[in-house]
């Protein structure tokens, strides 16, 4: 009598049957030694050299100002941040779709990374994950404490078991495609303004 | 052996090269680039090469565990949600996709880069069952307008000039020809895709990782297209193929510090997107896709290119893929990386394939997880012609060549008068262009006057004795 096997029975069988024979152990990630020299300003260079800008500002009102100034024409500004208060709270969005009119989206970052001007944001952080790529324009607030050296802290620092998703966004969307020429805004946020601001 | 015919890169490679004064040039210019731009932000990192190192032994000991990491990847993805799906090989992948995407009644889709589901040919698969499919990454878009394979894995369509482009999409979505900005083509797709993402009933994504302890995937894209298919569509199904195991977060941060560095010469990409389980009112679909890999895994001088990261460093530094274009290799995986990985999918058909390199290594020495892939094309070589599948042409001159290099006395014998004879012989029977395809964009080096043995037994007589 035949009996039947799952394509996950045959596939773990036959990686089974063809290990090789050396087994190799894991390295384990050392700690890297680095030049201890401030990340603010590290983290704005590479920033910049993504195609985002940041801003020092000392109050909510200088932020809210500025983003009149970035983007007037803006009719739907969604947020997701209490400091402000935009024409739209995120939190009442119950369908990605209803992001699609979205001009400015405002968040809030976890931390930010020196080593790639990167931030990282999660579905907590954006409420409705769409808002981070459906907003024509976005926002993005950071404590400017809130800044870890590298990558590998970086890593230290995420907790994927926790949320079902997490990115780390670089500048604005981009693509390179035709006749390798950067362009920003393919298909996500076309621009990228990150202010630093404290938690209050 | 397949049915299939033999694929044969030179003479494609030539029509890429003759076709006109622009293309080829453009190609080579532009991933030279690239190129640059990758060693200059390696020469930044002091670590880079322990990096390298570290990649290479993570995804060692990972293929070595990998029925290990893959039950504890399934385990936690499963915990968080997510239904996971396991298929021997192409036929079985598309099928599974495409009975969720009939469960769930899509009728369009909208998919993101994945060179596994190229590689399973699963878009003229779903099309034939009456599922729209479409791409959303700009140069696959491009690509798939103009009915070609990508030509490159990180830059589908970098073959193209801005003005083939703007053809293509005067032709397919009705744009001025003339217009050839590459912020206005760029615009032209934005505001084309946003009423599909919006549309569609399900998003598609590749994996450029899988974490086995959190059951998370990981994609990078420039264009935020990914994130866009994953969270407006109600379904997300992402192809994953088993050699993409990792076992740990922490691991991470040694394999994204060398992606897009190695890849395009950038710290990131502009998203670093995980995935763990289905976001809030979404459901998530992982089809864990063998095809192949499990036996290549068993093949002890090539399971080394499982480790592979799809960075496409290789193709940018070869001397010969840039001067070819990716078209030439006719398959899925082109450059140094597509050589040593397309006979595993078919030996007949891609027999040809290893031949279509200098063997300079200079794809081993950038190579992020350090694969020995000029080693591996030279023992491709060995493999095809124990296979019989060398052209007559390769099988006559190989003999030639191994029995006077074997003999020494007949060697020199050889070099005395082949060098003064080349003085006389016509140049059109050295490079003509129809019977020396390599003399077609090159010329000869001048001989030498005295051979190198005749002037190191002149001086350095103290060796004369030495057998050489």
């Amino acid at each position: 009598m035949q009996t039947f096997k799952s394509s996950r029975e045959v596939i773990l069988g036959a990686i089974r049957s063809k290990l090789p024979n050396q087994q190799v152990e894991h390295p384990g990630i050392p700690v890297f030694q680095r030049i201890d020299s401030p990340l603010k300003p590290e983290f704005e260079q590479h920033l910049q050299q993504a195609g985002g800008i940041a801003h020092d500002v000392r109050t909510v009102a200088e932020v809210e100002a500025t983003l009149m100034t970035l983007h007037p024409g803006a009719k739907v500004v969604c947020s997701a941040v209490p400091e402000i208060a935009g024409t739209r709270r995120v939190e009442k969005v119950h369908d990605p779709h209803e992001l699609a009119d979205v001009d400015v989206g405002v968040v809030r970052a976890q931390f930010g990374i020196a080593e790639t001007g990167a931030i990282w944001l999660t579905q907590e952080d954006l409420v409705v994950n769409a808002l981070a790529v459906l907003s024509q324009h976005l926002i993005v607030l950071l404590d400017p404490e809130q800044i870890v050296p590298d990558m590998h802290e970086a890593y230290r620092r995420v907790r994927l078991d926790e949320t079902a998703f997490g990115c780390f966004m670089m500048g604005p969307s981009a693509t390179a495609d035709v006749e390798a020429t950067l362009v920003h805004g393919a298909q996500g946020a076309r621009s990228l303004n990150i202010f630093f601001l404290p938690l209050a | 052996m397949s049915n299939a015919k033999q694929v044969d890169p030179a003479k494609a490679a030539e029509l890429f090269i003759i076709h006109d004064q622009v293309h080829e040039p453009m190609h080579d210019r532009f991933l030279w680039a690239t190129m640059q731009r990758r060693d200059a932000e390696a020469a930044a990192i002091p670590e880079w090469e322990q990096l390298r190192e570290l990649a290479s032994k993570i995804k060692e000991h990972t293929l070595t565990h990998l029925d290990h990491y893959l039950e504890e990847f399934e385990a936690n993805a499963t915990k968080r949600g997510a239904h996971v799906h396991w298929a021997l090989d192409a036929a079985e992948h598309n099928e599974i996709v495409h009975s969720i995407l009939k469960d769930h009644g899509v009728e369009e889709l909208i998919k993101s880069k994945s060179m596994l589901q190229e590689e399973c040919q699963m878009t003229p698969f779903l099309e034939r069952r009456g599922v729209t499919v479409i791409e959303s990454d700009l140069g696959e878009r491009i690509q798939q307008l103009d009915g070609q394979q990508p030509s490159h894995i990180v830059f589908p369509a970098i073959h193209k000039t801005r003005q083939d482009v703007a053809r293509v999409f005067a032709r397919t979505v009705g744009t001025d020809p003339n217009n050839d900005d590459p912020h206005f083509l760029t615009e032209v797709i934005r505001n084309n895709a946003r009423p599909r993402f919006l549309a569609a009933g399900a998003g598609m994504t590749g994996g450029n990782f899988a974490i086995a302890e959190t059951g998370t995937f990981m994609v990078c894209t420039n264009e935020g297209n990914a994130d866009i298919g994953a969270s407006v569509p109600p379904l997300h199904i992402a192809s994953i193929g088993i050699e993409k195991l990792i076992p740990r977060v922490e691991d991470m941060g040694v394999f994204l510090r060398l992606l897009a560095r190695s890849a395009e010469g950038s710290p990131l990409t502009q998203y670093s997107s995980h995935f763990t389980g289905p976001r809030k009112g979404g459901e998530l679909h992982i089809v864990l896709v063998d095809n192949g890999r499990s036996h290549r895994l068993g093949m002890p001088d090539f399971w080394h290119s499982l480790k592979c990261i799809r960075c496409g460093a290789c193709m940018n530094t070869c001397p010969v893929y840039r001067r070819s274009g990716g078209l030439a290799y006719g398959a899925t995986y082109s450059g140094p990386i597509g050589v040593i990985l397309d006979p595993t999918f078919d030996e007949f058909k891609y027999s040809e394939l290893p031949f279509h390199s200098t063997l300079c290594g200079s794809c081993s020495d950038v190579c992020p997880v350090k694969i020995d892939i000029s080693d591996q094309i030279f023992k491709w070589r060995r493999v095809m012609a124990k296979k019989g599948y060398l052209p007559l042409a390769k099988r006559l001159s190989f003999a030639v060549a191994g029995h006077v290099l074997g003999h020494p006395e007949e060697y020199h014998a050889i070099e005395k008068v082949a060098g003064p004879a080349m003085d006389y012989a016509p140049h059109f029977l050295l490079y003509d262009r129809s019977l020396n395809p390599w003399g077609r964009s090159r010329e000869l080096p001048q001989i030498a006057k005295q051979t190198f043995r005749d002037w190191y037994l002149t001086n350095r007589s103290e060796h004369a004795n030495v057998q050489i």
